[in-house]
């Protein structure tokens, strides 16, 4: 077939790539080797847009044991144990088909973490969705829900926590962003990195389909003439063969069969095995002829392109062979070995007796083009007349606003869908502050929590990225946790356009800062660019993902208020920041202005005592005030802790709307028991950190001095309405 | 006391069950689905999980084991089985236990903390939940709806063979205490001999105060006891 100026555009490859394709091997490629380079040089696999910025993040510690570049990011966290973690985006497949675009998004991360080595030990996400009231919002959110339940529940890792939000940026690009923690010991982590020539290249898992093929449409008209065998692009997942998989790998992974191994995930065959190969700095050859399909007469470029979920790649010590087989035969997988490494740094693939693709590895992996895109900074708005009147906003009434909207209500609707405490070891559930998991047979923890605070992003990327670590870092230490690092999810709109790259730039510029400051590195992630429909780009959303590791989980606090009559304490200064809050947006309608500003100063400073107050058993219960602000915050310990709260405004300065509903940054709210509160006012105020005492805790019924005195039932009832409602449930 | 743990392709919480019997002191054993000898055993666990992914009914195909015909032998011999969750499934598809397991009446899954009140404390499961009879335990299901014809059910009240039924705070057992819209609130059931338990909500998960609460350890306790 001729390669026509259609063919290759239909590959996303644009007029000079295709120019570099040719000269990078010395010849036109035919249309397997094209659509090899389509897989390979895609925005998705390759980061040619965004690999100069990923560069400046920071991405190493004493504690960091794998970076970016491998299946997953790997932390020390002493005693010879280590966590494998990652996020991904699953965006555009779960626009297209909810229910299985989440699930595979669930199959695919979970296959990063134990292809690492680790046994997964728990699930998050971050799901972003249209305007509630859009017509199609109803449709995918009860669709996604689904599908990260269907698939975590079958496996049987437990689904530990999330957030859920809504915006109308998202009305027609969803954003689901899975993520997976696992637990190795550090001395049985396994590579992608390819060694020794001659060696056995093993497929397992599922047999091989149709399905995912990128430029499926393209295929189809073009190659095969029988309509009703176009496949849909969206991967079908199936839970049951990967548990299969999961335990099948982790026995063989019990000696050292594996000399690497790799999980077939997006561009399947081709990139998994360009990928090791080329990190071996070996070659490899493949005859397709041995790969087990799942449909009849599968041509090379379909084998080679399908997306067909839970399969792997590895490479096997030549002797271990026959074991590994026996493995794989007791768990009810294939298992095919359809090549070998060899020395000459090409790929190599054979089909019915013939070559049909021979490629150089280079031109797949170190070659593949770098962009310097465009990118103009974001006009950072101004704040408008701040000192506005909010009288006519009584503060029950905007309280009572904030948790009834979707974006604040509690999500039990949503978390109750997902098995939350299946493997023993779950300590603190979806809800809190940061879910905890327990490292199996131990009295240690290890703290997870996913953020993200789009508003603030597209308000001003940098702030806003500054932010968002932040805002995981201090939920890792609300809960007892000494953070250790984070994973990301760069989601945004089309980097071809210099205001979208420069969301991008200045949003890396933020995290890169705060991550430094922090010492907390970046050790995976993964960029979805292109999140945008008819020109219409969503909010720049990174998506943080978090761990942390608490020692002795006698020390873990929760968010809950434990007793009655102990102090509460505001930990950080409250400025007044009302720009982009859940007041501003729910209740006045004002939806410009600036995000609050974020002193990474104060941020650690003020974190860091707080691990000292906690190290002393000296708290009952913290709080990271975020979004909604102080108010918010109280009304949610109450909650959570079935206990009521007597507070008055402790100073005058800023107005109570803009004491009680400010998203300044920083900020925690502590309960501390009466006999301890002098020791706690003693270690703060020696060491300068701004605190004040708004109240005490009290029975049933949450009491704001001359405003109002709302019992707790009726304030769980107005934060656990909305989803029910919607959902017509009540 | 000896067990075995049936594991099938899709189990899940098999490792759960079996850290739980080691912490009770229980002798286990893993048995792999395809054996053909069930070990010398007096408790027979088939855990929670999807085997075989619930495809074509939960249950369904696992209930087709080649271990089963040994199982089947243990329990016509008065052995003990305890089937929870996808364990109690599969008993109801041997024909173990009367009855099925519909979907949850809201079609999702549910997973949550629930009471439970002890409806028959002289088995051999519940002996130790004399001294507290309304208990917490998580539930985990998509498909945990008990339903069964009016006889089955007479059978059940009228030869106490409920063990367990859903119920609030208080032990009020009521529709708003039915999280899956099971007949008569039913949780677990007994067969007729009590030698076999199947129960929905998962008393392995909750064995340890760091988990927010412990009540489960009373079956194993009960367990212990029945020697």
């Amino acid at each position: 077939m001729k390669i026509t100026p259609e063919i290759i555009d239909k590959h996303g490859i644009k007029p000079d790539e295709y120019k570099k394709i040719i000269s990078l091997i010395g010849k036109k490629p035919n249309l397997l080797e094209l659509g090899i380079f389509s897989a390979m040089w895609n925005e998705h696999c390759s980061y040619k847009s965004s690999k100069k910025y990923l560069k400046t993040l920071p991405t190493k510690n004493k504690k960091v044991i794998q970076g970016p570049g491998e299946n997953a990011g790997v932390v020390d966290i002493g005693d010879n144990d280590a966590i494998v973690f990652k996020i991904e985006s699953h965006n555009h497949p779960s626009y297209i088909e909810p229910y299985q675009g989440a699930a595979t998004g669930v199959g695919g991360i979970l296959r990063d973490i134990f292809t690492m080595g680790a046994r997964p030990i728990a699930t998050l996400n971050s799901i972003h969705f249209g305007n509630h009231e859009h017509s199609k919002t109803k449709n995918l959110l009860n669709g996604v829900v689904s599908g990260i339940g269907g698939y975590g529940n079958c496996i049987g890792i437990p689904t530990v926590g999330g957030e859920v939000k809504f915006d109308s940026s998202y009305n027609e690009n969803i954003l689901v962003n899975a993520m997976a923690v696992g637990l190795v010991k550090k001395n049985k982590i396994f590579y992608s990195k390819a060694k020794g020539i001659n060696k056995p290249v093993i497929y397992i898992g599922s047999k091989t389909g149709r399905d995912g093929i990128h430029g499926a449409s393209m295929a189809s008209v073009e190659f095969d003439k029988n309509a009703e065998e176009k496949k849909p692009t969206v991967q079908v997942g199936d839970p049951f063969t990967e548990k299969l998989l999961l335990e099948a790998c982790l026995e063989l992974m019990k000696d050292d069969s594996i000399i690497s191994i790799q999980d077939m995930g997006a561009a399947g065959l081709t990139s998994s095995s360009v990928e090791m190969a080329a990190k071996g700095n070996l070659g490899i050859e493949i005859n397709l002829d041995k790969v087990p399909c799942r449909e009849e007469k599968m041509t090379p470029y379909e084998m080679m392109l399908s997306e067909s979920q839970e399969r792997m790649l590895l490479i096997l010590n030549s002797e271990k062979v026959e074991n590994a087989k026996k493995i794989f035969k007791k768990w009810e997988l294939d298992f095919s070995i359809i090549g070998k490494t060899t020395s000459s740094k090409n790929l190599v693939l054979n089909f019915n007796g013939k070559e049909v693709a021979n490629l150089p590895l280079s031109s797949l992996s170190t070659d593949v083009p770098v962009y310097d895109r465009k990118w103009r900074k974001s006009i950072v708005p101004k704040k408008i007349n701040s000192r506005k009147d909010f009288k006519s906003f009584k503060i029950i009434d905007s309280l009572k606003k904030i948790l009834m909207s979707p974006n604040n209500s509690e999500k039990s609707w949503i978390w109750e869908q997902y098995d939350q405490t299946v493997m023993g070891d779950t300590v603190q559930k979806p809800g809190g502050d940061s879910a905890v998991v327990r490292i199996h047979g131990k009295n240690k923890g290890v703290a997870i929590t996913v953020d993200s605070s789009a508003h603030y992003c597209l308000a001003n990327p940098m702030v806003g990225g500054k932010q968002v670590v932040c805002e995981a870092w201090r939920n890792l230490i609300s809960v007892g946790a000494n953070p250790i690092a984070i994973t990301n999810c760069l989601n945004f709109g089309n980097p071809e356009k210099d205001k979208i790259m420069g969301q991008f730039v200045e949003s890396i510029d933020g995290i890169s800062q705060a991550c430094t400051y922090l010492d907390f590195p970046v050790v995976s992630g993964n960029v979805s660019f292109y999140n945008e429909t008819q020109n219409k780009a969503i909010s720049p959303t990174p998506t943080i993902g978090a761990v942390g590791v608490i020692k002795n989980l006698d020390y873990m606090l929760t968010k809950n208020f434990k007793e009655v009559g102990s102090y509460i304490l505001v930990v950080g200064k409250t400025l007044g920041h009302l720009h982009q809050s859940e007041f501003f947006r729910e209740v006045v309608k004002i939806n410009d202005g600036p995000p609050p500003e974020v002193n990474l100063f104060n941020e650690k400073n003020n974190g860091t005592f707080i691990q000292t107050l906690i190290s002393k058993k000296l708290l009952n219960s913290v709080h990271d005030i975020s979004s909604g602000g102080i108010l918010v915050a109280l009304s949610e310990m109450c909650i959570f802790g079935k206990i009521g709260a007597k507070i008055k405004i402790p100073q005058d300065s800023i107005s109570p709307h803009e004491y009680l509903f400010a998203e300044d940054q920083s900020r925690y709210l502590i309960e501390v028991n009466n006999k301890n509160k002098d020791e706690v006012s003693k270690i703060l105020e020696k060491n300068g950190i701004f605190y004040e005492v708004i109240g005490k805790t009290q029975r049933d019924s949450l009491d704001l001095y001359k405003e109002f005195d709302i019992k707790l039932n009726n304030l769980y009832k107005l934060n656990s309405f909305w989803f029910k409602n919607y959902f017509k449930e009540n | 006391m000896k067990s075995s743990v049936i594991v099938f392709p899709g189990s899940n919480c098999d490792r759960d069950i079996a850290v739980a019997l080691e912490k009770f002191q229980i002798n286990n054993q893993m048995v792999w689905h395809n054996e053909t000898n069930l070990p010398k055993s007096d408790l027979v666990i088939l855990p929670g999980g999807f085997s075989y992914g619930d495809y074509l009914r939960t249950g369904c195909i696992a209930s087709k084991s080649r271990i089963m015909h040994d199982i089947i032998k243990h329990a016509n011999g008065g052995g003990l089985i305890l089937g929870i969750c996808n364990g109690f499934q599969i008993l109801i598809e041997i024909g173990l236990l009367p009855g099925v397991l519909l979907r949850n009446k809201k079609l999702r899954f549910v997973s949550k903390n629930v009471y439970l009140k002890v409806i028959n404390i002289e088995n051999q499961f519940c002996l130790s939940c004399v001294k507290k009879n309304i208990i917490e335990l998580p539930i985990a299901h998509n498909e945990g709806n008990y339903f069964a014809d009016d006889k089955i059910l007479q059978n059940l009240e009228d030869n106490n063979l409920i063990a367990f039924k859903y119920c609030d705070e208080k032990g009020n057992i009521s529709n708003n205490s039915n999280p899956n819209g099971s007949s008569n609130n039913i949780a677990g059931i007994l067969n007729n001999s009590k030698n076999i338990l199947g129960m929905m909500p998962h008393p392995e998960r909750l064995i340890d105060p760091i988990l927010s609460g412990e009540d489960g350890s009373m079956i194993f306790e009960s367990l212990l006891k029945s020697q």
